[in-house]
């Protein structure tokens, strides 16, 4: 017992530590990198995350992230274009569309498992598209466009960069943070063991389908927190928020990362954002490398840059007891 | 909404025709889909770039060689095939044994590869494929105008896949095949050799996909993404039928794309979502799908 709970504390003493070193560098980051680049970055990582609290933690693999992303997009920026929402408020809409959203395809999708969920989710984003194309106010094919950023709390003007950069590094931390607490409370322990045997939790009395369900809603919540972040920063909510390759780019991210790995998802955000930064503009070969990236994750590290580095540093710390 | 008595008939049926076109090629490639599921366990996420790869291979073999829509019928699916199981042999068969899940994503990752390159090489507006002379034209029926080719696309993709349906449900190989799915050690133990059954099962599976694209050449616009939206559609459909029954799937493609052309009638803002809607109200009612069985 006691090495036992010597490793979870020193396991635990990493993640500070390491979560140290990420607030410190984004404090650093805006002076060194382009903030807009960075905040980016951050809306996806936190997306990421959330996306990452339903497969690594509990087994579904979500295909269809990208409508609680997109449908919290549209609904950030529709509160703060046409109805003067202050950008805090828009932000609490589009979250809440999304967590609706989630609460209703949630409880559809979970009476499925495995390949079938995936195909599930994916088939609900793909209606949410086809909705968002016909309804009069997403504006089509041009998006909302021009959505103004305004004043956070009557006192942040977030017309300002700087003042944008660390409201969404706030809004990260917080959502980051939740899905921290989730994981690592009994809530977290209930999710893994159905993860792990599933049959087993039912015999043992817990209602599997209650813990999936709100799991899910949690994650939609989030990502639509990410999402409606990103329609204030980005001053534009489009379709491409909602459209699948939006739900392709998200597993991708966290499979590159590492699945199941608190700091994967950001790991595999931020390596993505700069690969689409640099190669975004060639079109198609940004699109096989995407699709290359999946390959050689599958193939060769299925664990992700974060699991391989967790193996890595293992082993040299292991060795010397061996 | 139209009142659905006040439409002309015309109308219903030509939309009628539609809705079992495209339920062809729901059909072909959900059968394609539930038969590579029962032998690899894998969801084939490729299953519409091979599609596309079948409508280019007939497009560049008619560009560069000359060579028309009939021989393509078959060259197509053989060289996406031959595709399918290289890729099989070499990379797929690492997965398995693994959660079913990563087959997905490397489907997936694979799929991107390959509508990506044909987006490098030809672009995103789509390419003409003109339709055969021998089934140019069409004939009047008196009641609607059934063009030639449209007819051609039911009739040779119905018999496909009650041909595969018969040689899996109904013949020797077949019984292997499904001996294979429900178990494969105790199939390999009477001396059956899965892992080639297994590799030609995907390339079958593929090859299926292929047939399905070279149909569609002439109707839609060859371009790269002509399969990336049709299989979500297609997924959903597999949803609603489940993919435990090979049946199951080409009665549910064939049934969906004819609800997909009646909504397009009465309701036409509906007609993209109708399917999504059916799968909704079928998890709610009938969670394992219509022809599925409970895991």
């Amino acid at each position: 017992m006691a090495i036992v709970s010597a490793r979870a504390d020193s396991a635990a003493k990493q993640t500070y530590f390491t979560f140290g070193v990420m607030v410190v560098a984004l404090a650093i980051a805006p002076f060194v990198v382009y903030p807009v680049f960075l905040m980016k970055a951050l809306c996806l990582a936190l997306f990421a995350c959330a996306f990452n609290l339903l497969i690594g933690y509990v087994g579904l693999l979500s295909f269809g992230h990208a409508m609680f992303f997109g449908t919290s997009a549209y609904g950030a920026a529709y509160a703060a274009k046409e109805w003067g929402a202050s950008p805090g408020l828009a932000i609490l809409f589009g979250t809440l569309i999304a967590a609706v959203l989630g609460a209703a395809t949630g409880a559809l999708a979970i009476r499925r498992q495995g390949i079938y969920f995936a195909m599930i989710t994916l088939g609900f984003a793909q209606m949410i598209y086809f909705i968002c194309v016909q309804v009069p106010w997403t504006g089509g094919e041009n998006g909302l466009q021009g959505v103004p950023r305004g004043k956070l709390l009557w006192v942040f003007d977030l017309q300002s960069t700087t003042t944008l950069y660390f409201v969404v590094v706030a809004i990260f931390l917080f959502g980051f943070l939740t899905i921290y607490r989730t994981i690592h409370s009994p809530f977290g322990e209930v999710l893994r063991a159905i993860r792990e045997h599933e049959p087993r939790m039912i015999s043992l009395g817990y209602n599997v389908d209650r813990y999936k369900w709100l799991a899910f809603v949690l994650s939609a919540a989030l990502a639509g927190l990410a999402g409606s972040t990103k329609a204030i920063v980005f001053q534009l909510a489009s379709l491409t928020d909602v459209h699948w390759t939006t739900s392709g780019e998200v597993v991708l991210m966290t499979l590159l990362g590492g699945l199941g790995r608190v700091w994967g998802p950001v790991v595999g955000a931020v390596i993505l954002i700069t690969l689409e930064n640099y190669l975004g503009p060639l079109g198609g070969w940004y699109t096989v490398i995407q699709g290359v990236i999946f390959i050689v994750c599958v193939l060769l590290f299925r664990q992700g840059i974060v699991g391989e580095i967790e193996r890595l540093t293992k082993r040299r710390t292991a060795a010397p007891v061996a | 909404m139209h009142d659905p008595f006040s439409i002309p008939p015309q109308a219903l049926l030509s939309q009628l025709l539609i809705g079992l076109i495209n339920g062809s090629f729901y059909a072909l490639l959900s059968l394609g889909l539930s038969v590579i599921f029962g032998l690899l366990n894998v969801v084939n996420f490729a299953h519409g770039a091979f599609y596309t790869a079948g409508a280019f291979v007939a497009y560049l073999l008619l560009e560069h060689t000359g060579i028309g829509y009939w021989p393509a019928l078959v060259m197509a699916p053989l060289v996406v095939g031959a595709l399918g199981v290289l890729i099989e042999r070499t990379m797929l068969r690492r997965l398995q044994g693994l959660d079913p899940l990563y087959g997905l994503l490397f489907t997936f990752g694979l799929a991107l590869v390959i509508q990506g390159l044909l987006r490098i090489e030809y672009g995103s507006s789509g390419l003409p494929y003109q339709i055969p002379e021998a089934l140019e034209g069409g004939r009047d029926l008196h009641f609607m105008f059934l063009p030639n080719y449209r007819a051609w696309v039911i009739l040779f993709s119905v018999s496909i896949c009650l041909g595969t349906w018969y040689v899996i449900e109904r013949t020797k190989l077949g019984s292997y095949l499904r001996a294979g799915a429900e178990n494969p050690a105790l199939v390999q133990a009477f001396g059956v050799n899965v892992p080639l059954m297994t590799t030609l099962t995907y390339g079958f599976g593929v090859g299926l996909a292929a047939i399905a694209g070279v149909l569609a050449a002439p109707i839609y616009r060859v371009s790269p993404m002509m399969g990336a939206d049709q299989l979500i559609v297609v997924f959903a459909v597999v949803v609603i039928g489940g993919m435990g029954s090979i049946m199951g799937s080409i009665v549910s493609g064939f049934a969906l794309g004819v609800i997909e052309a009646i909504t397009k009638v009465i309701y036409p803002n509906a007609s993209d979502t109708v399917v999504f809607v059916l799968m909704a109200i079928i998890l709610l009612v009938k969670p394992a799908g219509l022809f599925g069985k409970v895991q």
